[in-house]
């Protein structure tokens, strides 16, 4: 295998290992810390299963955003349910077998990237024309911007303009997956593809991507509104009665 | 308005728009440092100590460990804006920093630097800093800026609360010896003597006397203002401002006609003379412990069976939210759990504990216990202020939401004329009155005056079009507020006043036999009776 292919593969073995062993120390670390008061933001669900629903306004529909800003909601949706679609998309080169959903949804998952794409720039857009999102907007914010634009633009140009390799791109992540190396197609955009892809799952632990995970650990979103029914206490505070 | 501000205050449009973003506008404003004599006792330096640096970045560490609120929020932002245009401080003062996100960041620099891969090794590519006394200087003037009204946890697509981290940013102040003077001596008062203005034992009672006396005047009934009474049936505890303070006093006289009313015996305390809990401001959860724990002593040593809390925004968060969890005040203790049972075992399952005002006269007013004559309240025209506290932070009765209905309930039950002021400015989306979180001190009157804007600007609206003339409010720091900051806009410091204080105009007596409405009271009167001997 060229030097080009090793360095691919282990590219993303490494990527894989930072972004999941990154990925569930933040979640133990949010899991493990306590929250000494009842602060759910009200109106509140008064039951746990009336909290998974708000749970999943928030998750799906981006239910307070849409409270917010209607052009921030929009954009911010497109870009994620862009992004969902395409993501499901390319399950088909990590599975032998292409299931028949799989294989119906790739028109929608090719044109979801244009939904994508679309959403980003909208995003970024706000950042230059919007006074108070330019003020807060940092380096870090733009380069992530630019990121997921260049991953969003790369697919979009292998998916109707040069067309890559799917066959051999194919081989290489089911060797990844079967680890049984194999490899890399030599297109450049698609290693330019890969490469950023592989960067994003590297800091995906390490940067504002942890939103991801944070948001099912708000305790102003997933805090049930009982403290006069059931008396909540954290064990540090517990500590402070003895 | 004794003399004309040294600040602009704003021409009233009766709309709210958000301004251009105008850096440094409020750079300057800070409120009164505490002293050593003030921060001692609430278990602060004096000063600021020589080793801040390490002790700041200490207490962050300790704080991200036992908050996670604090942990998720630090990491969650994506600096989507959702949140800028949300803080009534940065409609009122256009000030950057006063937007949410923007107050956050004024942490999440340090934050990042000292506990996050990226900013340890890429600080300026995400925006990490050294913590400098500049920063320090920041978190005092900002951090003093916010009122923890959490209006924009409501709009944040993670529900990230500034108030969570306006708290954090203020116990790190505290611990390194950088105290606001207001706050903290109130809240030392609150320790000492049991409640905000200091007021012993004997000032209460000769006000109690002195409101008997003016009631019985007013009405030519005796109502009573009962203090440290063993063996009442109801706790009733207020804000101190309730005892002295104008429009305050006029809801504690509607307080007291409803028990008397409804024939409940109560009694208020000397021991836990104060509802407010400023522990909560500077996110001390020791401080809004101990004085929390005042309200459980009384209640213990008085054998009440029920507490009930007055007119209060930040204290019905305390009480519904938190009392549970600091002192047992509430229900559903652990088996196992001796310090809550030995409250919850006295106090009675059937009712909400504690329960607000509100719910308590709600209740008493739906079932015909007490009764109104709506008409007395017909030269007003009312609107209601949701507080932020109560509303984003708390509930009445037995749903969600039930915090936005009980009040306007009341208040309707008891006037004939309510108007509601414009959507998005009122429930979960209500403006903050600007002098909440420990903001309500002189020395920042001109954030207190620029964050009343918004409120001032939707209240200005049914003023002109649907002519109203009463604001009505159940908060003290919101009466207190509004009584200060209305005429800053034109408006008559009168037009404010308790929930109430409407309540107390139309309520009817029993024993008050007068023409046409005899018959009635003496029903209420049979009422009371029957309900006096339960």
């Amino acid at each position: 295998m060229s030097t080009l292919s090793i360095i691919y593969v282990v590219l993303f073995y490494v990527a894989t290992l930072l972004l999941t062993v990154g990925l569930v120390r933040k979640i133990l670390q949010y899991k493990n810390s306590p929250a000494p008061l009842k602060i759910p933001t009200t109106p509140a669900p008064m039951t746990t299963s009336g909290v998974a629903y708000r749970m999943a306004k928030e998750v799906v529909l981006f239910e307070s955003l849409f409270k917010s800003s209607k052009w921030t909601w929009i954009f911010g949706w497109m870009f994620h349910f862009g992004m969902l679609v395409v993501l499901v998309r390319h399950l088909r080169y990590f599975v032998a077998d292409v299931p028949g959903w799989l294989l119906a949804m790739q028109p929608f998952g090719k044109y979801a990237a244009f939904m994508m794409v679309a959403g980003l720039a909208g995003l970024w857009a706000r950042r230059f024309l919007v006074d108070r999102v330019r003020y807060i907007s940092t380096l870090s914010d733009h380069l992530m911007l630019a990121l997921l634009m260049g991953i969003g633009v790369s697919g979009v140009l292998m998916t109707f303009v040069e067309h890559t390799d799917i066959v051999a791109l194919k081989m290489f992540a089911l060797g990844l997956v079967r680890f049984s190396p194999q490899p890399v197609p030599g297109d450049p955009i698609l290693l330019a593809h890969l490469a950023m892809v592989a960067l994003l799952m590297i800091i995906f632990p390490i940067s504002k991507l942890l939103h991801a995970p944070g948001v099912f650990f708000s305790p102003t979103r997933n805090q049930v509104d009982n403290p006069r029914e059931r008396r909540h206490l954290a064990d540090w505070a517990a500590q402070l009665e003895k | 308005m004794a003399a004309a501000p040294d600040f602009e205050v704003a021409k009233l449009t009766g709309e709210i728009t958000v301004p251009k973003l105008r850096e440094g506008a409020m750079a300057g404003i800070k409120s009164f440092n505490a002293n050593e004599k003030i921060q001692a006792p609430l278990g602060y330096p004096g000063e600021l100590v020589e080793d801040w640096h390490d002790r700041a970045i200490g207490k962050m560490g300790e704080l991200l460990k036992k908050y996670r609120s604090l942990q998720v929020f630090m990491d969650a932002c994506v600096h989507c804006g959702a949140c800028t245009d949300k803080c009534h401080y940065y409609i009122g003062t256009s000030d950057p920093k006063n937007m949410p996100v923007a107050r956050q960041e004024l942490m999440r620099q340090v934050y990042r630097r000292y506990f996050t891969f990226a900013g340890k090794y890429f600080p300026k590519l995400v925006g990490a800093k050294d913590l400098s006394k500049e920063i320090l200087d920041d978190w005092y003037s900002y951090y003093y800026q916010c009122s923890e009204c959490r209006r924009c946890s409501v709009y944040c697509p993670y529900g990230i609360d500034t108030a969570e981290i306006t708290m954090a940013g203020r116990e790190i102040l505290d611990s390194v010896g950088i105290g606001q003077k207001y706050s903290n001596e109130i809240l030392g008062k609150l320790h000492r003597i049991g409640n905000n203005l200091g007021l012993p034992g004997p000032a209460i009672l000769d006000t109690l006397e002195g409101l008997e006396e003016d009631v019985l005047d007013d009405t030519g009934i005796p109502v009573k203002f009962p203090l440290d009474v063993e063996g009442a049936e109801v706790l009733l505890v207020t804000p101190s401002a309730d005892f002295f303070s104008e429009p305050h006093v006029e809801s504690l006289i509607g307080y007291a006609k409803v028990f008397h009313a409804a024939g409940i015996s109560w009694t208020l305390s000397t021991k836990a003379s104060e509802a407010g809990n400023f522990g909560l401001f500077i996110g001390s959860y020791e401080n809004m412990r101990k004085g929390a724990l005042r309200i459980r002593d009384a209640a213990l040593e008085l054998g009440v069976k029920r507490i009930v809390v007055g007119e209060c925004g930040h204290a019905w968060r305390v009480a519904y939210s938190f009392w549970n969890t600091l002192t047992g005040v509430g229900a559903g203790a652990a088996e196992d759990d001796e310090f809550a049972r030995k409250l919850q075992a006295q106090l009675d399952p059937s009712v909400p504990q504690p329960s607000h005002i509100c719910e308590f006269t709600y209740d008493l007013l739906k079932r015909g216990v007490i009764k109104a004559d709506k008409s007395k309240n017909d030269h007003r025209v009312i609107t209601f202020h949701d507080s932020c506290n109560v509303s984003r932070a708390s509930r009445m009765g037995d749903m969600p939401g039930g915090q936005f209905i009980i009040p306007r309930e009341v208040i309707k039950m008891v006037a004939n004329n309510f108007q509601d002021m414009a959507p998005g400015t009122t429930h979960e989306a209500t403006f903050c009155c600007g002098g909440g979180g420990g903001l309500l001190t002189d020395d920042l009157m001109e954030v207190r005056v620029k964050g009343a804007q918004p409120r001032m600007e939707a209240f200005k609206d049914v003023v002109d079009s649907k002519k109203v003339n009463f604001l009505a409010l159940i908060c003290a720091i919101c009466k207190a507020q509004f009584t200060k900051v209305l005429p800053y806009y034109g408006y008559n410091m009168g037009m404010v006043g308790g929930v109430h204080q409407l309540v107390s105009t139309a309520i009817e007596l029993p024993g008050l036999g007068a023409g046409p409405v005899e018959e009635e009271a003496d029903e209420a009167e049979t009422e009371a009776t029957a309900a006096g001997d339960e």
